[in-house]
């Protein structure tokens, strides 16, 4: 595709299949303590 | 939802329930905006006469284009319909009660006496306290008994002031490190510190035993000092700086934050990270500050547009640091776009009230360390449990698509539907919509995303 470049992204729809795990950080637990942010968080789901 | 913007040169697309991300030229940024509403005629029509005298822009060349915004659609990752609304409640249900990470208030006082603290030096509006070690023997037990299924639990040694509680922090580490291995399970440790007390041992302890440390630190010292002050008035900049200094030297590459707050003095807080990165500081994290409307330190609406330049010029900043080779974080602009969260964490958001708990030093249970002191927020206790279900179910229940404000937000993916304390800080109720915070949220959000895509850009 000559105009769109497309990053490499994790798809989110397929997550929903093998997600959940709830083994990743709690995210307001790292650094900021008052905002909740989730897209920093690393996915350390074994399975996925 | 389709969200799509321009910064920094780049035509940015987010495609927000794939998560796909596309930088595109201005041709098919043009494309994409018409897609859903015209037809392929009239947008190929449109754009012959607005990029008129341009070679590249042909009929056919259009078409082309056209074709590919039709391929992306194909493959889900544009238009992508949003289809998750009806499983957002299931997901918090599906983990029970469950709880993985607590915040353990082992000093309700502090040595500092700063204006601006959200924890009122550290008394949480209560009386000062210190936690017992047997008080935070039995949370670690009630988070270990609660954990279900899950191996990684989190614990952040908080307060106030921690390390006015130190050797029962020790004792804490020590204890849990010897039910690791009997209940399969790993303790992830994060001290969270002003840094006026840390010494040669602090700093081997921390760097042996704690997954994380979070230093505070304003920035530039005037800034600092400005409100970082001790009981006689007297700034703290030049007694915590060389500390800090010497325990990020000796951490060896462990994870690590400096976390400055910004308030109405300073805005433009680009300054004071990058008086941090001057300091030798890498890893930074600066948060706009949480108080009443009104209180003199509180941004206001001129601050907030002042604040979002800044994110951009961060943004950009960052970038040439990085070419330059030598690279900051910023925590709000750490996005993993293949390794990162899954829709359940996206959907979830940071768990206050169900899978994170706050404790007092009187193994109190609150939804998180910033509903601490506010008595209708008491979930139980660390011997009974949650016995204020009814607020547990609340807090279970906020999600992503929990507030009709966020319908038609592009963003909600990744805030999950925003902080329970902030909305009820700003608004009177954890499902409420803290309006300034959305603002900054999504303006560090396409700063973050525009980051991977100049990125992309520079390896190609």
């Amino acid at each position: 595709m000559e105009r769109i470049k497309t990053l490499e992204t994790r798809d989110l729809c397929q997550s929903a299949q093998n997600g959940g795990c709830g083994e990743c950080q709690t995210s307001c637990q790292s650094a900021c303590k008052t905002s909740c942010g989730v897209a920093n968080q690393k996915c350390e789901n074994e399975k996925a | 939802m389709v969200h799509q913007y321009k910064l920094n040169g780049y035509n940015i697309i987010l495609d927000s329930c794939s998560g796909s991300i596309h930088s595109v030229d201005e041709v098919a940024y043009d494309i994409i905006a018409m897609y859903k509403e015209k037809s392929p005629e009239d947008i190929v029509r449109e754009l012959l006469v607005k990029y008129a005298g341009r070679e590249d822009v042909t009929e056919e060349e259009l078409y082309a284009c056209i074709a590919d915004v039709a391929a992306l659609e194909k493959a889900g990752k544009l238009y992508t319909p949003d289809n998750f609304a009806a499983m957002a409640g299931n997901f918090k249900e599906r983990s029970g009660d469950v709880v993985k990470a607590l915040c353990l208030h082992v000093a309700h006082t502090c040595n500092l006496n700063c204006s601006y603290c959200f924890a009122s030096q550290g008394k949480y509006h209560g009386e000062r306290a210190l936690m017992s070690f047997e008080v935070g023997k039995r949370a670690l037990d009630f988070l270990i008994e609660n954990s279900g299924r899950r191996t990684n639990l989190e614990v952040d040694f908080f307060g106030g002031e921690p390390l006015m509680n130190w050797d029962v922090v020790k004792q804490l580490v020590a204890y849990a490190r010897t039910q690791e291995e009997p209940h399969h399970k790993k303790f992830r440790f994060t001290l969270t510190t002003n840094g006026m007390l840390i010494d040669d041992e602090v700093i081997d302890f921390a760097n042996r035993e704690m997954s994380n440390v979070v230093l505070s630190l304003d920035g530039r010292k005037e800034i600092h000092d400005a409100l970082r002050v001790d009981y006689a008035g007297k700034g703290s900049y030049d007694r915590i700086v060389p500390k800090f200094q010497k325990l990020v030297k000796a951490r060896g590459g462990k994870n690590y934050y400096m976390r400055g707050t910004f308030t109405h003095a300073n805005p433009d807080f680009t300054k004071d990270l990058f008086h941090m990165a001057d300091l030798g500081f890498a890893e930074l994290s600066m948060e706009p500050v949480v108080c009443a409307p009104g209180d003199s330190a509180a941004l206001t609406s001129e601050d907030i547009e002042i604040v979002k330049q800044q994110y951009e010029l961060l943004a950009v900043d960052m970038l040439r640091r990085e070419k330059e080779g030598k690279p900051i974080t910023f925590y709000h602009y750490m996005l993993d776009l293949t390794g990162g969260p899954c829709i359940y964490k996206r959907i979830s958001g940071c768990g206050s009230g169900t899978e994170y708990m706050a404790v007092t030093p009187w193994g109190d249970l609150y939804p998180c360390h910033q509903f601490v002191g506010e008595e209708k927020y008491r979930l139980g206790n660390i011997w009974d449990g949650v016995t204020n279900t009814r607020l547990r179910e609340e807090f279970r229940s906020c999600n992503a698509y929990a507030r009709k404000e966020c319908d038609d937000c592009w963003a909600r993916l990744y805030c999950s539907g925003g902080c329970a304390a902030n909305a009820y800080h700003a608004t009177g109720s954890i499902k409420g919509v803290y309006e300034a915070g959305c603002e900054l949220f999504k303006k560090r959000i396409e700063c973050a995303i525009m980051m991977k895509v100049a990125e992309s850009q520079e390896q190609d």
